[in-house]
């Protein structure tokens, strides 16, 4: 079964939330694949619609990458709502 | 516990000083609690351990189907039936989000499957035992899940990501599990003719002792336990969960209006915990080696059923193969 193909799976709840990763699959074929994923990760109704992606076709962040690509954004605080201290009387905004 | 016993490769555990850099690196995260993901850096022996570890979880998953597959055309109503069959589904998810788990590790599935079938790797001593009447199929719900619910509860925190998401989303199916397990008793007592209820005895006396034997042994002394809870794999020792679930399970037995085969069991005012008597290991390492009651066949029932799904899958292969053919042509 390893040589089938690994395909990782994203479903989308019935919320309208964005497709979500869960898991992977192993299948032949992308119809299989997304036969597989049905049964294995929405037996309880988590979902309205699933992706299946050939894991081999995802490109990734290095995990060496991970300070150049992430700490800038650690220093740029007004970028965040709290950082605006408006007085009491604007009320909720 | 579904994983008794994880070799970790090691004697002594290192302290920080004693670490290289980027070990050291590795530990600070984990005490920080941040999780471990698949491409980062791990020392070898932390990447084996879950391998080891994840597997046996994945196949004592697999294997755990087969005593309850005993009884679907045997369950006592079509409700029963279904429910019963629902969480036989439930099991093989499982054992497939496991062994995905394990995979993220570099690990190969064919491989480790082929290990479980030919013996060299480890399950869950519990699904060596047989289930013998109807009344196996409640207390395997209600004492095998709830023994490795408690198991699994703390894994939802353990340090690799893969394995952590992989417990959260089993532990979200696990309560019907042990849920519907009770129901069966509790309806077999309150409802059922005495003969009925002696089967619930019968059944809570054979399964009792080895359901307490599947949080593996005392791990005091054991180096592999402290290394798997330095690491954070593991987050309590085999003796703090067997404890825990002895205390939550002894007021639902006695709700039943049932007991326990073992004489030495009393609440502990002092300790605010139930006593119990000693456990026989000698039958533990026994089931572990491969001589419990079922072992045998239930390597031959996998054995056959990967041996007997094999044109199944070279037909799905083949059929694959000729659409992408047709597709190229058209």
């Amino acid at each position: 079964m390893s040589e089938w193909t690994l395909f990782e799976v994203f479903i989308r709840s019935k919320h309208g939330l964005n497709h979500k990763h869960v898991g992977s699959v192993h299948a032949v074929d992308a119809e299989m694949a997304i036969e597989n994923a049905r049964d294995l990760y929405t037996r309880r109704n988590e979902g309205v619609s699933i992706w299946a992606v050939p894991s081999a076709s995802i490109t990734a962040t290095a995990s060496d990458e991970k300070e150049p690509l992430f700490d800038p954004s650690e220093d740029k605080v007004y970028r965040h709502a709290s950082f605006y201290e408006l007085p009491d009387e604007v009320g909720h905004m | 516990m579904y994983a008794q016993q994880v070799e970790t490769g090691t004697k002594a555990i290192k302290s920080l000083a004693e670490m290289g850099p980027e070990e050291r690196a590795f530990q600070e995260k984990i005490d920080a609690e941040i999780k471990i993901e698949a491409k980062n850096w791990m020392p070898d022996n932390y990447r084996k351990t879950l391998i080891r570890q994840i597997s046996q979880h994945a196949h004592s998953e697999i294997v755990g189907m087969l005593p309850e597959g005993n009884w679907v055309t045997r369950a006592p109503t079509l409700k029963r039936k279904l429910q019963l069959m629902a969480k036989i589904q439930d099991e093989a998810g499982h054992g497939l989000y496991l062994y995905s788990a394990m995979e993220t590790l570099g690990a190969d599935r064919d491989e480790e499957i082929e290990k479980l079938h030919s013996g060299r790797a480890k399950y869950s001593s519990i699904f060596n035992y047989p289930t013998l009447n109807w009344a196996d199929m409640g207390a395997v719900g209600w004492l095998v899940d709830g023994a490795a619910i408690v198991n699994q509860v703390p894994l939802q925190r353990t340090s690799y990501g893969p394995y952590s998401r992989a417990m959260i989303r089993v532990c979200k199916e696990e309560s019907f599990h042990q849920r519907q397990g009770y129901e069966i008793l509790l309806h077999m007592m309150r409802h059922g003719i005495q003969a009925q209820k002696d089967m619930v005895q019968d059944a809570i006396n054979r399964l009792w002792w080895p359901s307490l034997m599947m949080f593996g042994p005392s791990d005091a002394e054991s180096p592999n336990s402290a290394q798997s809870m330095a690491w954070k794999i593991k987050r309590h020792t085999n003796d703090e969960l067997r404890q825990r679930f002895i205390d939550q399970t002894i007021p639902q037995l006695e709700l039943l209006g049932c007991s326990v085969p073992d004489p030495d069991l009393k609440w502990n005012e002092e300790r605010g915990h139930y006593d119990f008597g000693e456990i026989q290991w000698k039958e533990f390492y026994e089931v572990l080696k491969g001589n419990g009651p079922c072992n045998r066949e239930r390597l031959e029932t996998r054995r056959n059923a990967i041996q007997d799904g094999a044109w199944v899958r070279e037909a799905a292969v083949a059929h694959a193969n000729k659409k992408q053919k047709q597709q190229a042509a058209a």
